[in-house]
């Protein structure tokens, strides 16, 4: 019975000192150095086993002929038993008398580095096995490169296997030393080499009789003597936007407070944008009350006094003390991806909730994280680390690494996956200066609000115009920045030398969508007012807008209606025989299937209608991660 | 250890899962959230309300083997009015109509006929990209290997060997060609936290958990196959005490879980939760 979990916290009364926070604790070290045996040494130590557990783990020993080994204790799937390589962050708790631990059993085995990534990156502390006898191997000085990478600082040292060294203090001097001085070129410090032998439970819980000269803790006094490691106060608020909500009558600015704090009243910067606002309330549920505070590791849900453009990405601060923005940073990173990291390909950039295409500009050096010789390089294979400049295509809000360390790493991500990730050493000012093309999130930016085509069909008279006209006006006194393309107008400047065929017709609506691309190019929500009377032609408008949102109105008034208002003589025209192929008397119009917008005029008010539409912008707009209010 | 310490404990859990909830609302078009109506389950409801103040956006998902208790039943209608559940639920009544039962078949075809193939239709039918569950590290070795967000191929499976990597709050953004991603918001949650939790929130859960005639239920599942622990905890505060001190494992009253060697491993491969 393999089922029973190993990984269930239990054992001693919690006694008053505990420290109720499970600190997270990293085991790396070369392969075969004895990681997955120090593992399991540790949990029998600090009985953190489940009942019967041992006795399992030696029965199925006996039953496949093996001699028992603690490493067993810990391959929990059958699979790993037969690789006898453990193949991905496990986590297992055990508890000390000072408080509870999560070991995350990071593999030794190279092509499995992403799985200590994602192990090391959330751990307080890092436990490294250097077998005694083998010494300092490639993966011991690898393991130590990426965990200064990641940022773990607390380090521990583990000079394991001592018992196949006769316990001899010279060897366990000899590593102390030659390994210090690794760690000093990566900026690293242990704080305790522990020498110890994981099989015989040497220096682990217990002290060991064989080691009198050792004179420092064992690894667990080491472990308790540890501080969580995520002690960010002092540092600058960093809110990163995660979501806008707008599910009842409240608009709720969603995100997570990833550094310093928060409070109602508080002065806001968005960026990039720039634009500012105060905080008007916190949206805790269930309330009635919320806090008159948000820390660091807090979710806030803000609503905000003054209504200002918000979306997903920007990064909120106090006025006085701002992330950077820009475009181009210079940056050390790990890569993992099965492909190597080449630059001017596209990746997706993501640093908190931002997420923008960036190519590597420009590879610096590779480093080889063993002997730490760094070279140029053209690409930048799996599982290396390197410093390159990155460059976004539109400005991003960060801060140097070492300024603040949450908002100075960014992940890599290529097809939906992460395949590395980097902390930024310094901002490439020059990006700052205009440089390169003016991109349309840079202009929406400026808007404060993003571009959109709104295509008005419908029969002459149908009120496709009346409409957008009304339209028009609303958005522009709420200051929006918004142009009106007419087809009649069209019909007498660009179009003049269009008739009614339907060749003449598929042109024009062609020349339509190319103006409405451009206004829309430049920021402006674009309402165009044109029959286009063929669904085809009108595919083809929306394909060739593709960039930009759109949101397709079909002004639904029946002929007989559009017939009789008549407002430019021209159904008469048409029913003289004077206008060939007038649509509607003698030429098809092919209603929308599906319109974003359906206002069937003789249902609907024309102050409905445009609300219609300005909901239909809000929504569309909005569902593209942005927000704002018509 | 105080009170206090074990509430910032508890506060950490609890933001982190918030921040999780709101990631996946923010990456996918389209969130559901399979509800077993247990303690985990109404913890995670719980916590997303909290984290979109108060109103669940997307629905919720019970997938009905027809063999829960009675009383799961009448708590499911008593908490979708208390919590505004938009709820959907599904019944494999063609496996009901095969008389695929726990009278005549084995726990683990039952389980895959009643749950994995309803739940896998509900997915095709609906085409959610991304599925919240209760998964958490601590309850079997195989959900230890888990990620906060784990994607699924069309098919369900899970390929734990090639996991993408995750550090620093970043997560798969997207869903694998026609499958989905799990979405584990109580991942470093242990069985201790959910009660304390329950405890501190007062979140309303069935009262299966507690003993009457000195036994109770510790997991729920379907009643055939759902048997009670030995233990005289009649409240939370009995039951938080209770796991302190215990070294059995909680998932132990789960028949599904015992048939084979490798059970809980085949019933995940294929898309068991």
């Amino acid at each position: 019975m393999s089922t029973q979990s190993l990984s269930q916290p239990v054992s001693t009364p919690p006694t008053t000192a505990e420290d109720h926070r499970k600190m997270h604790v990293v085991v790396v070290g070369h392969v075969d150095h004895g990681k997955s045996t120090f593992v399991g040494r540790l949990l029998h130590d600090t009985d953190s086993l489940p009942n019967g557990k041992m006795e399992q783990v030696r029965k199925n020993c006996a039953i496949e002929g093996m001699e028992f080994e603690y490493a067993f204790l810990l391959d929990a799937l059958i699979e790993e038993q037969e690789q006898n390589i453990t193949i991905d962050t496990t986590r297992i708790f055990f508890r000390t008398k000072q408080r509870a631990y999560a070991i995350i059993d990071a593999p030794g085995h190279k092509e499995f580095l992403k799985n200590m990534v994602t192990g090391a990156a959330s751990a307080s502390a890092a436990l490294l096995l250097i077998d005694a006898k083998e010494g300092v191997m490639d993966q011991s000085r690898r393991h130590a490169f990426l965990l200064s990478l990641l940022g773990v600082k607390q380090l521990v040292v583990l000079v394991n296997k001592m018992d196949l060294v006769d316990h001899s203090e010279a060897t366990y001097q000899q590593i102390v030393k030659e390994y210090s001085e690794f760690l000093r070129t990566l900026g690293l410090k242990a704080v305790h080499f522990i020498p110890i032998a994981a099989k015989h439970g040497e220096n682990v819980v217990e002290r060991a009789a064989k080691m009198p000269w050792w004179k420092g803790p064992t690894v667990t006094e080491a472990l308790d003597a540890f501080s969580h490691e995520d002690d960010l106060t002092g540092l600058p608020l960093r809110l990163p936007v995660s979501d806008i909500y707008r599910f009842d009558h409240r608009r709720i600015i969603a995100g997570r407070v990833e550094a310093g704090a928060i409070r109602p009243g508080d002065e806001l910067i968005f960026q990039p944008g720039g634009r500012r606002s105060t905080v008007r309330t916190f949206e805790d549920w269930p309330g009635p009350e919320s806090r008159q505070v948000a820390g660091t590791g807090d979710s806030a849900s803000v609503t905000l006094s003054e209504q200002i453009f918000v979306e997903r990405g920007q990064v909120a601060s106090h006025p006085s003390d701002q992330p950077r923005v820009g475009r181009e940073f210079r940056a050390r990173i790990f890569w993992l991806g099965k492909e190597p990291l080449v630059p001017n390909k596209t990746y997706r950039l993501r640093l908190l909730t931002q997420n923008v295409d960036a190519v590597i500009a420009k590879i610096v050096k590779v480093t080889d994280a063993s002997t730490l010789e760094s070279k140029e390089a053209d690409s930048v294979p799996r599982d290396s680390i390197c410093e390159v400049i990155v460059r976004a295509t539109r400005n991003i809000a960060f801060d140097l690494h070492h300024e603040c360390p949450i908002t100075g790493r960014f992940a890599l991500e290529e097809g939906g996956r992460i395949h590395g990730g980097g902390i930024i050493l310094d901002a490439v000012t020059k990006s700052e200066a205009p440089s390169g093309k003016v991109t349309a999130s840079e202009r929406g930016a400026r808007a404060g609000h993003p571009p959109a085509v709104v295509w008005f069909t419908g029969l002459s008279g149908s009120g496709k115009s009346t409409i957008a006209e009304a339209v028009e006006r609303r958005l522009f006194d709420a200051g929006r920045n918004v142009i009106r393309v007419d087809g009649d107008d069209l019909r007498v400047s660009l179009n003049r030398d269009l008739g009614f065929s339907a060749a003449d017709r598929a042109e024009s609506v062609r020349r339509a969508s190319a103006v409405a691309g451009l206004f829309a190019g430049t920021g402006h929500i674009t309402l165009v007012t044109l029959i286009a009377p063929l669904a085809a032609d009108r595919a083809k408008a929306r394909a060739a807008l593709a960039n930009h949102t759109f949101i397709e109105v079909f002004v639904d008034a029946p002929l007989a209606v559009c017939e009789s208002r008549d407002v430019k003589g021209l159904y008469a025209k048409a029913r003289r025989g004077e206008i060939a192929e007038f649509t509607g008397i003698s030429s098809p119009y092919e209603a929308p299937e599906a319109p974003e917008v359906h206002i069937k005029t003789d249902q609907t008010s024309q102050e409905e209608a445009v609300d219609l539409v300005l909901g239909a912008i809000d929504k569309l707009i909005q569902g593209k991660g942005e927000d704002w209010e018509v | 250890m105080s009170r206090n310490a074990q509430n910032d404990h508890l506060t950490r859990l609890e933001q982190t899962s918030i921040h999780v909830f709101r990631e996946a609302f923010a990456n996918f078009r389209s969130v559901c959230m399979p509800w077993s109506m247990g303690k985990d389950s109404n913890v995670l409801i719980w916590l997303a309300r909290k984290a979109f103040c108060g109103k669940i956006p997307f629905p919720l998902l019970h997938i009905d083997t027809t063999y829960e208790f009675p009383e799961m039943y009448e708590f499911r209608e008593k908490a979708k009015v208390i919590h505004g559940i938009d709820l959907i639920v599904r019944v494999n009544e063609d496996a009901i109509r095969r008389g695929i039962g726990y009278a005549t078949h084995d726990p683990v075809t039952v389980t895959h006929e009643l749950k994995t193939v309803p739940f896998k239709a509900a997915i095709d039918e609906f085409k959610w990209d991304a599925l919240v569950t209760g998964i958490r590290r601590d309850e079997d070795p195989t959900r230890a290997k888990e990620r906060w967000f784990s994607p699924r191929s069309a098919e369900g499976a899970w390929d734990y060997k090639d996991q993408p990597p995750e550090f620093w709050g970043q997560f798969a953004s997207s869903a694998p060609e026609g499958g989905h991603v799990r979405v584990q918001p109580l991942l470093e949650w242990t069985e201790l936290d959910i009660w304390e939790y329950i405890r501190r929130e007062n979140i309303p859960n069935p009262t299966l958990y507690f003993s009457r005639n000195g036994k109770r239920f510790r997991s729920l599942g379907c009643h055939p196959i759902t048997h009670p622990v030995d233990s005289p905890a009649s409240n939370i505060d009995e039951i938080i005490e209770e796991l302190k001190l215990t070294k059995t494992s909680e998932r132990a009253g789960r028949a599904q879980d015992h048939v084979g060697r490798n059970s809980m491993q085949e019933l995940r491969a294929k898309g068991f939760m």
